[in-house]
């Protein structure tokens, strides 16, 4: 079962890589856009934007990193809606093969190429001013958070493209998907958020990730006076992660048993 | 979704080509392969494919089947070659015999040449197959096909024939939904027409024939002559012929095995019509199909096709 799931992983991370040779446009896009964010957030906005020690840029970019990875959500709801509408999803469906290898195949090349995607935004964020400051294990953790919260994204980005089923529908949904780290602390901390509002970002599961991350990267832990999951980041950005899977998970595997058509 | 299930599915023997073919046959007879692929669960009853059940044992019937459906079922950003490698992989064959298979595949259906390119410059007879080879990859023993040739030009509906035929004798066993009665005809050795869900109508391409007879038709020399035709046709086939003005022809149906083409001939003559053109033609399976699922007081007129639709399974 695990040796099939590797290799149904392999043959679908083959599948995404080949797919991007032959329509490198969404690569591109891919990693240039969370670079083209920093560099314009960062210095736009960044110009009038008084965040507490490092500036404005070094508060940004583990907000990215994580937006980042709340792009699960599109590029695999995009992916399996395209499966759907053009029958691809059939064949997978008539294959000999468990209902899980196919999305796990598919969110955990998703998630390798996520990997891959951090690179830049990294190395741009270390060149306008970002430091990590935390140690090795602290990065490391922070990194494996990212790639965690990504894994989470891409199955519950699957699941809706299986209920959507078309490209159009799952474009307009993915473009609202944009708006999800804006109700967070990802870009702008959220003391300064109505309290009804500071609330709900603080509740956001980007906003605990999000702060993970500052924390595990040694750039500045959480507030003080925060709701529960921003107090103990770590541990509720784990909980978020597991929660995401465990309702994600069985939702599409039991989606792919039935017919769509 | 809610589905009208299908109320009867047919035995069918190993190494055969069944066809089955209805009339606005759209939210009923798709249901019968989508559950025969295990793509639909029944809400109840069952059905065997290849021996397997495919409510019980799943897997074993995805393992002994390939399918193609309607629609195009191929990633089309990738190449042919590729899109055959992945589904061979994920058809558990190894590396080597993934490859080998998937060249073997490009050969046979004659897209070597195009191999490298994308599968969205494939012409439409070129997905369709790819979309056939990709489901041959591991020689599967029921080979589903839904409307495999529809909106394609003759060349590449012969080359789907042929490989259709080819299998066939190769021991596949081939289930063809068509809305083309004449691909049936072709195909298939047993038939099944679907009408409101149920197998109305089932047999031999033959058999079907012969249950409805011949199709005698005249043209004769002026119009004028045509009521006497009529006559002499209403005589000997014990129907109420169909009369083309325009195109000065009147025809009957006869399941009267004693009526042979000269008698015909001579019993124009005799009685003085001016035949021009006489046939006695065995009839296709587009004109069983209306006659046999037509209601009882419907359409007496010329026997065409325009109102054979849909499709079933």
């Amino acid at each position: 079962m695990t040796a099939f799931v590797l290799s149904d992983s392999r043959a679908m991370l083959g599948r995404n890589l080949r797919r991007m040779r032959h329509a490198p446009g969404l690569f591109v896009i891919t990693m240039t856009m969370p670079v083209t964010m920093l560099l314009f957030f960062g210095y736009v906005f960044g110009s009038a934007m008084v965040v507490a020690d490092g500036g404005y840029r070094a508060y940004l970019v583990p907000g990215l990193l994580v937006a980042t990875a709340v792009n699960g959500v599109m590029t695999a709801m995009l992916a399996s809606a395209q499966d759907c509408q053009r029958g691809v999803m059939d064949r997978f469906r008539t294959l000999p093969m468990s209902r899980f290898a196919i999305p796990a195949g598919q969110t955990a090349s998703d998630v390798l190429l996520a990997a891959l995607g951090l690179v830049p935004l990294v190395l741009c964020g270390l060149a306008v001013g970002w430091r990590i400051e935390g140690g090795p294990a602290g990065a490391a953790g922070a990194f494996a958070l990212l790639l965690l919260f990504r894994l989470a994204t891409a199955w519950t980005g699957h699941y809706i493209g299986l209920l959507v089923g078309t490209e159009e529908a799952a474009g307009q949904l993915g473009a609202a998907t944009f708006m999800l780290p804006l109700l967070s602390n990802a870009y702008v901390p959220t003391d300064g958020m109505p309290g009804w509002l500071r609330t709900v970002a603080e509740w956001n599961p980007i906003s605990a990730v999000v702060t993970a991350c500052r924390d595990l990267f040694g750039n500045g832990g959480p507030a003080a006076d925060v709701s529960w999951p921003v107090a103990h980041p770590v541990l509720a950005s784990v909980g978020w992660c597991v929660l995401l899977l465990a309702v994600f998970v069985p939702l599409t595997v039991r989606r792919y048993g039935r017919d769509s058509a | 979704m809610s589905t009208r299930c299908v109320a009867s599915i047919w035995p069918c023997r190993r190494a055969r080509c069944a066809a089955c073919s209805g009339r606005t046959a759209r939210e009923k007879s798709p249901s019968a392969g989508r559950l025969l692929t295990t793509l639909l669960t029944p809400d109840a009853g069952s059905a065997r494919v290849a021996g397997h059940d495919v409510v019980r044992a799943p897997g074993e019937v995805r393992r002994a089947i390939g399918v193609t459906g309607q629609a195009t079922s191929v990633d089309t950003d990738l190449t042919g070659r590729e899109n055959l490698r992945l589904f061979a992989r994920l058809h558990r064959l190894r590396g080597d015999t993934a490859h080998a298979r998937a060249e073997v595949l490009l050969d046979r259906f004659g897209l070597g040449a195009a191999a490298d390119r994308p599968a969205r410059t494939y012409s439409g007879g070129m997905r369709r197959r790819l979309d056939l080879a990709a489901s041959l990859l591991t020689r599967p023993r029921v080979l589903f096909l839904d409307e495999p040739t529809t909106g394609l030009d003759p060349a590449s509906r012969n080359a789907i024939w042929e490989v259709v035929r080819e299998l066939t004798l190769s021991g596949t066993t081939v289930l063809l939904t068509t809305q083309y009665l004449e691909e049936a005809d072709q195909l298939a050795d047993d038939v099944a027409l679907i009408d409101q869900g149920r197998v109305t109508v089932r047999g031999t391409p033959d058999a079907l024939k012969a249950e409805i007879g011949s199709y005698a038709e005249v043209v004769v020399a002026e119009e004028a002559a045509l009521p006497g035709a009529a006559v002499v046709l209403d005589r000997l086939t014990g129907n109420r012929p169909a009369l083309d003005a325009g195109r000065r022809t009147a025809g009957a149906a006869t399941t009267d095995a004693s009526l042979t083409l000269p008698r015909l001939v001579r019993e124009l003559d005799a009685a003085g019509v001016p035949i021009v053109d006489a046939a006695l033609r065995r009839p296709t399976l587009d004109e069983v199909f209306l006659r046999l699922t037509a209601p009882a007081d419907a359409t007496t007129g010329t026997d065409t096709d325009t109102d054979t639709e849909g499709i079933a399974a």
